[in-house]
């Protein structure tokens, strides 16, 4: 251990002079504490400390000789005014940080009660929202004047016409994916023909309106949360209400609606282009040409597989919104919440729209749909 | 001894010219001050000290160092050298008070926990907070704390030079007030030089040593208050008339 700015002097009689010499600061701090905790012994009848041959001294080393000369009560030999004046100052600030104060340790009991509570009452938040949504719907068709067309048509646009293009570029990936991966297995007994059910039944059912609502989630969905997030940071939503004007009509509907009136035209896009993709992939790899395959599928594949796909869109749209437009809404004063917020809002709506589907799929057997 | 020299700075937005040739020096443990209207290009100017913001001709000098032609290197020293307060703290909203302190201590020097500690506590201590916000995240604590928490990590490396974009904007005056008594503290306690940006009538006239007023485009007026009054200027008269 070295330390270049520091002599251990012994004296007689257990005494100690430290002379220290050259610039001392935070940056050459560790080094000279080391060398100096090593050198010097536990008890000392008298340590002095002389900063005569040093050029300058900042607060945190002053803060270290401070804490030595309290320790060995030790004098300290020092003519400059502007070290006498830090000395001083650092002695009178000197503080210890309260460890008690921590207000951010739980036991994990405490955690568990707390997070499962803060659930319910986020839960019952959101059955509040879902109320305000539905009163505010019934005061907006109360009359056609209340209807903003303009604000509707500029979500349509925002959140569904934009969308357009990836939704029909992952249908169509989809759609020959898996027909790929059928076709293999269909060739192996022969069942060529047999593509145009299975990809029929499963791309109009469920494919489809599946990955349009998990592409509008995480597109839309996220950004109604950031937007209205950022709103609420930067007091727009409050301005709107000190102004008179509802944010339920002006910012939740709109955007609801919105994504109610589109999602099932997505879903027919995404119905198209993920029947293109299989129509391809059967044409090229099982020798079905496209004629055969739509005469098939116009025989095997009844309309109402395509109207069971077409009326989850509303019911997916409308959790969807509100789920990203709730999240949205509950963002904080602080800049993490809207990230945090945005996330939350992803992955509850994608789970909404899922247990949705399976509560469909349960009911549509049942009635024999 | 002049710690910053800005000469002949021009910056334009796009076709937009918002400074056309900028003249002032700042000396050693001068607290001074940047004026203006709205839109002058007073934090433009605080911003291209700090290099946050490029400017396209003229120098600034700063510590001896020119920031235009600055290697990577010495820009790094450079930033070790001051601290600067923004407008809102910009505390880091994912640590604590007592985190944001050290961040700096942390990463740039090979301290001790406990130094590092006992360096936050007496940080903490001497911009008037106590030790037990420490542990506060920043979305706990009022607009007057964060303004201190930010002065107290700006100071983390003892720096010798602070830049401060509105200390007391969004603080009633009460705080405002306890703030400038602070900020002349701070000039008293290490020897600070100070730069701020400021539209505070009460601080203009209770910390600033000297001034620069920016106004359309170049330097109004540089100088010490006294002599304010005579420029013939239209902001400054309407700014000044009341008060002198």
């Amino acid at each position: 251990m070295n330390a270049s700015n520091v002599e251990l002097i012994s004296n007689s009689d257990n005494a100690m002079t430290l002379n220290f010499s050259g610039e001392l600061t935070l940056c050459n701090l560790t080094d000279t504490q080391n060398y100096i905790l090593e050198k010097l012994p536990k008890k000392l009848d008298k340590l002095t400390i002389d900063l005569q041959n040093s050029s300058y001294l900042d607060t945190a080393f002053a803060l270290f000789l401070t804490d030595l000369e309290s320790k060995y009560n030790a004098e300290i030999i020092c003519h400059n005014q502007n070290f006498i004046h830090t000395l001083a100052l650092t002695k009178e600030h000197k503080k210890q940080l309260k460890h008690e104060g921590d207000l951010h340790k739980k036991s994990l009991l405490r955690s568990i009660g707390e997070n499962v509570y803060s659930n319910y009452l986020s839960f019952a938040v959101f059955i509040e929202f879902i109320g305000r949504v539905f009163i505010s719907f019934l005061l907006y068709f109360k009359s056609i004047k209340n209807i903003r067309i303009k604000e509707i048509a500029f979500e349509i646009n925002e959140s569904a016409v934009r969308a357009l293009g990836i939704v029909a570029l992952t249908s169509f990936l989809i759609g020959l994916v898996t027909a790929y991966q059928a076709a293999y297995q269909l060739r192996l007994y022969g069942g060529n023909i047999f593509i145009v059910d299975m990809m029929g039944i499963s791309v109009f059912r469920e494919l489809a309106p599946l990955i349009t609502a998990i592409v509008i989630a995480g597109r839309s969905g996220s950004a109604y949360t950031a937007q209205i997030g950022a709103m609420k940071i930067t007091q727009e939503i409050d301005a709107m209400r000190t102004m008179g004007f509802d944010p339920y009509t002006f910012l939740v509907l709109p955007r609801i609606i919105a994504l109610i009136v589109m999602l099932p035209i997505l879903i027919f896009v995404s119905d198209m282009m993920a029947m293109l993709g299989s129509i391809i992939v059967a044409d090229l790899s099982l020798d079905l040409t496209p004629s055969l395959f739509i005469d098939r599928l116009n025989e095997v594949v009844s309309i109402k597989h395509f109207y069971v796909g077409l009326i989850k869109g509303p019911f997916f749209a409308f959790l969807i919104a509100s789920i990203g437009i709730f999240r949205g809404l509950k963002v904080k004063d602080d800049t993490q919440s809207i990230g945090f917020n945005t996330t939350k809002s992803v992955v509850e709506s994608l789970f909404a729209v899922i247990v949705c589907d399976a509560v469909f799929s349960i009911a549509f057997t049942n009635l024999g749909i | 001894m002049q710690l910053i020299q800005v000469k002949n700075v021009k910056t334009l937005f796009g076709d937009k010219v918002v400074h056309d040739g900028l003249n002032l020096h700042i000396n050693e443990g001068e607290i001074y001050g940047l004026l203006g209207p709205s839109g002058c290009g007073k934090t433009t100017l605080l911003r291209e000290m700090v290099m946050l913001q490029e400017f396209q001709s003229g120098s600034i000098k700063i510590l001896g160092k020119k920031i235009e032609s600055i290697s990577e290197k010495e820009a790094q020293e450079l930033r070790r050298k001051w601290g600067v307060l923004f407008q809102f703290g910009a505390l880091f909203s994912s640590l604590t008070l007592s985190e944001n302190i050290a961040l700096a201590l942390r990463e740039y020097s090979t301290l001790s926990e406990m130094m590092i500690e006992e360096i936050v506590a007496f940080k903490l201590d001497l911009v008037g907070l106590k030790p037990r916000d420490a542990y506060l995240y920043p979305s706990e604590i009022s607009g007057g704390m964060r303004k201190k928490a930010g002065i107290a990590r700006a100071l983390a490396m003892d720096p010798k030079l602070l830049f401060l974009d509105e200390p007391t904007s969004g603080l009633d005056p009460i705080s405002a007030r306890e703030f400038d008594e602070l900020i002349l503290q701070l000039r008293e306690m290490l020897g600070l030089t100070m730069v701020i940006v400021t539209h505070d009538l009460h601080s203009i006239y209770n910390t600033l040593d000297r001034m620069a007023i920016i106004d359309n485009k170049k330097i109004a007026y540089e100088g010490s208050l006294e002599e304010v009054t005579s420029v013939q200027n239209d902001f400054i008269q309407t700014f000044f008339r009341d008060t002198l």
